[in-house]
């Protein structure tokens, strides 16, 4: 707004103050005579039987919270006969507490209206949005490769005397490649060794040729989706280290797979 | 030959089925008959004598080339020298007569018999064994012989032994004497290699690489034994030592000490047998073509040579002692691992399992016809049981029927016993017995033990 406009809009303004003193005065039985003593400006309101509308209190407690956490407004309001809060709140009685969740800061209205005027205050109540999650390698202590690696990593599971790439081991593995190509971008000299395991039904002999197998598969799986095949070993254990020693299948079931190690 | 003959009775008296070699059936019921009475000690010899007996019988017996004669039907006087025999006069007896013996309720081929001393710190043995069929003692002697021991639990034993071997050698059986096993173990925290005598005596370690060391195979002339090893590779700061790839080791059986040989850069690569002329070696490795293949190099890894040429895993070929010029191994071509057969350059392949359930572990025997190898035909996976096939004609004998999971037969020197891993409980130990599946005998039991490989011995 430029100046001339503010000049313009405060004419305006006391146009209509003029108007209005006018439109009541009408109704005044006090004698508005031409000379001195200035008539008070709105003698109706000064009398003590028509209070204005004043709004003793109103607090938000605690001012600051987290986001989701809760805050609670209190009011107290005199004289008031029509009496509300913004932002959702609504009609209020004279007295009250309100508890409220906003999700980010918001100043409350509470608007007082009585036969003898209205009143309005605010209170604001701050909330603290967390910031966005770093990140994982930044999440607290640094995590080495090696942990990530260890604690992200996803087995690629394969059925009796297979080694083809299941639908589930397709989703490990798609999810370990992207996991691989975080932590080779972040460690140059990280490298990841693919580990081929079989459960121990089947021979020793044949079962390091199996490992063998289901290493290999799960690494070209890996090349696939663009990881550096330079930087990934394969090691068939056969089934000279199984991570569950159970006569069972649920047991072979996880002895079956491909495991992301470390490499050196 | 004459093995062979024996092998055959052996497993054919155990298995009546096989109807197109009528000719060794006439072995059945056939196997020589012995006895032999408890020998006796003089002075303190007497107390080595419960040892000294007790292997001398179960020897003899545990060889499968012999049928033991009950000691209840023995006469009350036993002869300990050729002296004690005395020709019954006018029909008469007048003393221990070669009768007593031959006739019932005996009705024995053969006598042992004999006693033990002490000389000169010593424990001396005589030993005869009899024909006790012929006329007259003269003919009858077979063997006399002084065997000489220490004093002890040990020397009894020893002499026994020795005395035994001399006794089966006259019926064609090849002695054990002096045989070792190799296998793995892992009783020290990691699988080693061990070595044990025939009858699980004087067990010990053989490597110390602390990391997984397994599938030995050894030469036929007991000089070299190859294995398999994940090579440790030291820890480096921040990270913990880890192990290397599978690679072949070599090692000399007689200094112990490891013999060079070049591994091909791989993921991968096992020792799967000796040749025959104990120049080259057999093995299966992911080298040059990423997946396991048969190859043959030379003792020190060169003149590397690809034997198969598939997309299937092939693994475990042995060559046949024999010839050289045929080898059996365990193929996936067919989906499951079985057994095939092709002759040393790759041609005339041949599937000998019937494609049934998983095989495994196929061992020669020395005779060059027959294998034994493992199969978990007829049981869920992994229930393996030990078979014999005669290749030529691919007929079978299962020699172990559901008794925990067997794997790994491995023929003795002998032709005639094997010996195998067995999980009979909640650990794998190592048996032998006879190759028509009598004479079982556990031989180890601390820790996990498999992969058993007979050998010739060192001495």
């Amino acid at each position: 707004m430029s100046a001339t406009d503010r000049l313009h809009a405060s004419k305006i303004a006391a146009a209509l103050l003029v108007l209005t003193v006018a439109v009541v005065a009408p109704g005044c039985s006090k004698k508005v005579p031409p000379p001195p003593p200035p008539p008070p400006p709105h003698a109706a309101e000064t009398a003590p039987s028509v209070a204005r509308a004043t709004i003793n209190s109103f607090t938000a407690e605690p001012s600051a919270i987290e986001r989701g956490q809760s805050s609670t407004l209190s009011w107290s309001i005199s004289n008031a006969t029509d009496m509300s809060i913004d932002n959702g709140v609504g009609a209020v009685q004279s007295q009250g507490q309100r508890q409220v969740f906003p999700t980010s800061s918001t100043t409350y209205t509470l608007t007082a209206n009585g036969p003898g005027g209205s009143d309005t205050r605010t209170v604001t109540v701050s909330v603290n949005t967390p910031p966005a999650p770093p990140p994982a390698a930044n999440n607290g202590p640094r995590l080495s490769s090696a942990e990530m690696l260890q604690q992200q990593s996803q087995d690629a599971f394969f059925d009796y005397n297979k080694n083809d790439i299941r639908a589930d081991a397709s989703e490990a593995l798609t999810r370990d490649a992207g996991l691989l190509k975080q932590i080779f971008a972040q460690d140059p000299n990280f490298t990841v060794v693919v580990e081929g395991h079989c459960d121990e039904r089947g021979s020793a002999e044949y079962n390091l040729a199996l490992g063998d197998r289901r290493a290999s598969a799960a690494k070209d799986f890996l090349v696939q989706l663009g990881v550096a095949g330079d930087r990934i070993k394969t090691i068939s254990y056969g089934k000279e280290r199984p991570q569950c020693t159970e006569a069972n299948e649920e047991c072979w079931q996880k002895n079956r797979r491909a495991h992301l190690s470390a490499g050196q | 030959m004459k093995r062979t003959i024996f092998l055959l009775s052996t497993i054919f008296i155990a298995t009546v089925s096989f109807a197109q070699i009528t000719g060794d059936l006439s072995k059945r019921g056939g196997k020589a008959t012995i006895a032999v009475p408890d020998f006796r000690g003089a002075g303190d010899a007497q107390n080595l004598m419960n040892t000294f007996n007790g292997t001398l019988w179960t020897e003899l017996q545990n060889s499968g080339q012999l049928k033991m004669i009950p000691k209840t039907t023995y006469p009350l006087t036993v002869p300990q020298q050729p002296g004690d025999f005395r020709p019954p006069v006018n029909g008469r007896s007048a003393g221990p007569w070669l009768s007593d013996w031959s006739g019932p309720p005996v009705n024995t081929n053969y006598l042992a018999f004999g006693y033990t001393a002490t000389q000169n710190g010593q424990l001396v043995l005589y030993g005869w064994l009899y024909d006790v069929q012929q006329a007259n003692v003269t003919s009858a002697q077979l063997l006399a012989k002084v065997y000489v021991g220490s004093p002890d639990e040990t020397g009894a034993k020893k002499v026994a032994q020795q005395f035994a071997a001399d006794i089966l050698k006259l019926f064609g059986a090849g002695s054990l004497m002096g045989t070792r096993i190799y296998f793995v173990s892992d009783r020290t925290g990691h699988k080693e290699i061990w070595s044990m005598n025939y009858d699980g005596s004087d067990q010990k370690q053989f490597t110390n690489y602390r990391s997984i060391t397994t599938f030995p195979v050894a030469s036929s002339d007991g000089t070299k034994i190859a294995f398999t090893t994940y090579p440790m590779r030291a820890a480096s700061p921040g990270h913990p030592a880890t192990e290397g790839q599978p690679k072949i080791y070599l090692h000399s059986l007689e200094t112990g000490r490891k013999l060079v040989y070049l591994n091909q850069d791989a993921s991968m690569t096992a020792a799967s047998d000796f040749m025959p002329d104990n120049q080259h070696l057999l093995i299966y490795s992911t080298a040059s073509t990423g997946i396991s293949q048969i190859f043959i190099t030379d003792m020190d890894g060169g003149g590397f040579h690809r034997i198969t040429n598939t997309r299937s895993l092939e693994v475990e070929a042995k060559a046949n002692p024999k010839t050289g010029a045929d080898i059996v191994f365990l193929s996936g071509r067919g989906g499951t691992p079985q057994i095939y057969r092709m002759n040393i350059d790759g041609t005339d392949v041949a599937r000998l399992t019937t494609g049934e359930g998983d095989c495994a572990n196929p061992s020669w025997n020395p005779d060059g016809q027959h294998i034994a190898f493992s199969w978990t035909r007829g049981f869920e996976p992994g229930n393996f049981n030990i078979f014999i096939m005669d290749v030529a004609s691919q007929e079978l004998i299962q020699l172990t029927h559901g008794a925990g999971r067997n794997e790994n037969p491995n023929w003795a020197p002998d032709g005639v016993h094997l010996v195998f891993a067995s999980k009979r409980g909640r650990t794998s130990q190592i048996f032998t017995m006879l190759a028509d599946g009598t004479g079982l005998q556990q031989l180890t039991t601390q820790g996990n033990n498999e992969k058993p490989v007979w050998t010739k011995g060192t001495q």
